[in-house]
């Protein structure tokens, strides 16, 4: 489905929001990572309020796709966007990762019943979406029609198990899979070609038999496009490698891996004191919001 | 003598007693679990024949998923196929699964609650020749210790065939030990069998010593209790399959009934079933207690025979354990 440049503008509004409640929440808890979550709001976005076939008031609907989050650590996207698509009220992302709240520090789906899994130990997502692929397909076949999305970060594809998963969903030719790798070359001891080299990576998957599609993981319209051709795809599983800018939306943040594990306060000081951090996160990202509605009026 | 209440085999002591793999008895059960309810499937990862799901993936090959060796991925993937309603076994030696992919067990499983039964084949020290890394002593312990797992450990071929077909209704979680060997049948087709209930295959008047043995290894027990009784001493042997969640009723009661007691296990004595008992007993009915089992070792290339000797697990070792206490 091609989108009219109106949504667009207010699928990037809503991406702004995420981020805004990202920091919030982040600066609440006092813990948790912040570049991951801001440089995926975009695609969450996407898939929560355009791509997913979904019902935030039956979260049990049977008949709804499902996303499983792999690299739980990025939950403050997750918990943001569930909450703006009604899940659960705005408010309680200020209990992230306090004591009794839904919002664990890692997703754990006995708290937040919502969740298709728990997740935070890394790589195990995409061997749970091949589980619920490959069961779906065992009772409708080729017309399966329910997708299953696994959102994965490009650090734990280190992990071999991510490609157990992989040459699994190969042979079984698993069409109504769609993997996301978040392509932001940044994983908590540094960048991911110095820790430890990925590339080439759209043909360590291709040589899987997956379908790839490479897309700039900030542009809304690249985004709807890759979740909608990869529901055509046939006899394949599909990747979408999301190159995505790590921290995006607050420009100090941006690119820099020391933003992986630490919240707003917590961060490097040598662009900005960390009293300041919070504040200058919120401000910038609802400045951008502003930005982005005068450069399409 | 024999508790006759259970319908255990009447020629437990002959010389030619039917000997069964238990993997076997896993295998038929999975035919049968298949046969019942639609929703169960079978993941291997390269051990079909030898863990004995062959014979689901011949009767039910749509049901069958082959995932070549990737224990970690077996694991989850179960997990993803229980989430969208599935029953999953997952079979491969217990040395690789749970072995290898305990976290992938603990998180994407237990973490999530999800209804995959794991059956851990070639357990123990009797797996022989094959050696030490291929002998898996110590799954009871990392099984046990995740909370929603409940671990059972079939004492015959018979029992597992049950023991598989009941796991499929827990809802939970479940760890099904299995052996390689052929071993004695012990159970007969009318004996009962319910997850978390331990029964009491030998009766002794007066009983000086409970013994509490699990998996094959039972039969030993048995042969001991004999032996002991001929020579006067009596004792009671209970069979505990289901060692999580634990029959502590049926514990505790021995336990006050004999005043000691003898575990017995082919596994690390450290965190198997002996540890178990002595959690529970610790805390309601402290007796004096002694651990049959492998005493901090790995083991070696061998027959099942030797390797049970020498690791002090057979009839001898009990009943030295037993005089020790009387």
């Amino acid at each position: 489905m091609e989108l009219i440049d109106e949504r667009i503008i207010e699928l990037q509004s809503k991406a702004n929001d995420i981020r805004v409640s990202i920091i919030e929440s982040l600066i609440e808890a006092g813990s948790g990572h912040t570049a991951g979550p801001l440089g995926m709001a975009d695609i969450f976005t996407v898939l929560y309020f355009h791509t997913l076939k979904h019902n935030p008031k039956k979260p049990e609907w049977p008949e709804r796709d499902r996303v499983v989050l792999s690299n739980g650590h990025i939950c403050p996207v997750l918990y943001a966007t569930m909450a703006h698509a009604e899940y659960f009220p705005l408010e309680e992302l200020k209990t992230l990762r306090k004591f009794g709240s839904k919002l664990q520090g890692h997703p754990h789906r006995e708290f937040l019943p919502a969740l298709e899994t728990s997740s935070g130990p890394l790589a195990s997502g995409l061997s749970q979406a091949v589980g619920m692929a490959l069961a779906d397909k065992m009772d409708h076949g080729l017309t399966a029609s329910r997708r299953i999305y696994a959102l994965l970060s490009d650090g734990e594809l280190e992990s071999g198990q991510i490609w157990e998963a992989a040459m699994l969903a190969g042979k079984e030719k698993l069409h109504n899979l769609c993997a996301v790798v978040d392509r932001n070359n940044i994983q908590i001891d540094g960048y991911t070609e110095e820790i430890m080299p990925l590339e080439s990576l759209s043909d360590k998957w291709r040589a899987w038999n997956w379908h790839v599609i490479e897309i700039d993981g900030h542009n809304i319209e690249e985004i709807a496009d890759a979740f909608a051709s990869a529901k055509s795809v046939f006899g394949k599983p599909t990747v979408i490698i999301a190159h995505t800018i790590p921290g995006r939306g607050v420009k100090e943040f941006e690119r820099d891996f020391r933003w992986h594990g630490n919240p707003p306060g917590k961060g490097p000081t040598d662009m900005i004191p960390a009293e300041e951090q919070g504040r200058v996160a919120l401000k910038e990202l609802r400045t951008l919001g502003g930005k982005i509605k005068s450069e399409h009026e | 003598m024999l508790n006759l209440d259970l319908k255990l085999n009447t020629k437990l002591f002959d010389k030619d007693v039917e000997q069964v793999p238990i993997r076997q008895g896993f295998g038929e059960g999975l035919v049968l679990a298949g046969s019942q309810n639609q929703q169960v499937v079978g993941l291997c990862a390269d051990l079909t024949e030898s863990t004995k799901m062959n014979l689901f993936a011949e009767k039910f090959p749509q049901r069958f998923v082959q995932m070549g060796v990737a224990e970690q991925n077996l694991a989850s993937v179960a997990s993803g196929m229980a989430a969208m309603g599935k029953i999953p076994f997952i079979s491969s030696y217990a040395m690789f699964s749970p072995g290898r992919n305990w976290e992938q067990i603990r998180t994407t499983i237990c973490y999530n609650n999800q209804p995959v039964k794991i059956a851990g084949s070639h357990a123990g020290i009797s797996v022989g020749p094959d050696g030490g890394t291929h002998q898996a002593i110590e799954d009871i312990a990392i099984m046990r210790v995740i909370p929603n797992m409940v671990v059972i450990s079939p004492c015959d071929s018979i029992e597992a065939r049950k023991a598989t077909l009941a796991s499929v209704e827990t809802g939970t979680p479940v760890y099904i030990r299995l052996a390689r060997e052929k071993t004695p049948v012990m159970t007969s087709e009318k004996t009962s069998f319910v997850i978390g209930k331990a029964q009491i295959f030998w009766q002794g008047t007066n009983a000086k010593v409970g013994i509490i043995a699990t998996g094959a290894l039972l039969y030993k027990a048995l042969q001991a209790a004999k032996e002991l009784h001929e020579k006067g001493i009596e004792t009671e042997v209970m069979n505990l399959a289901t060692i999580k969640p634990l029959d502590e009723k049926a514990v505790i009661a021995l336990a006050n009934r004999t005043g000691k007691i003898v575990t017995v296990e082919e596994h690390q004595i450290r965190g198997g079933m002996g540890s178990a008992v002595a959690e529970c007993l610790a805390q309601h009915k402290p007796v004096p207690m002694r651990f049959v089992g492998v005493d901090d070792k790995f083991g070696q290339s061998g027959t099942p025979e030797e390797l049970i000797e020498h690791y002090g697990m057979g009839t001898k070792s009990i009943i030295k354990a037993v005089n020790e206490l009387v």
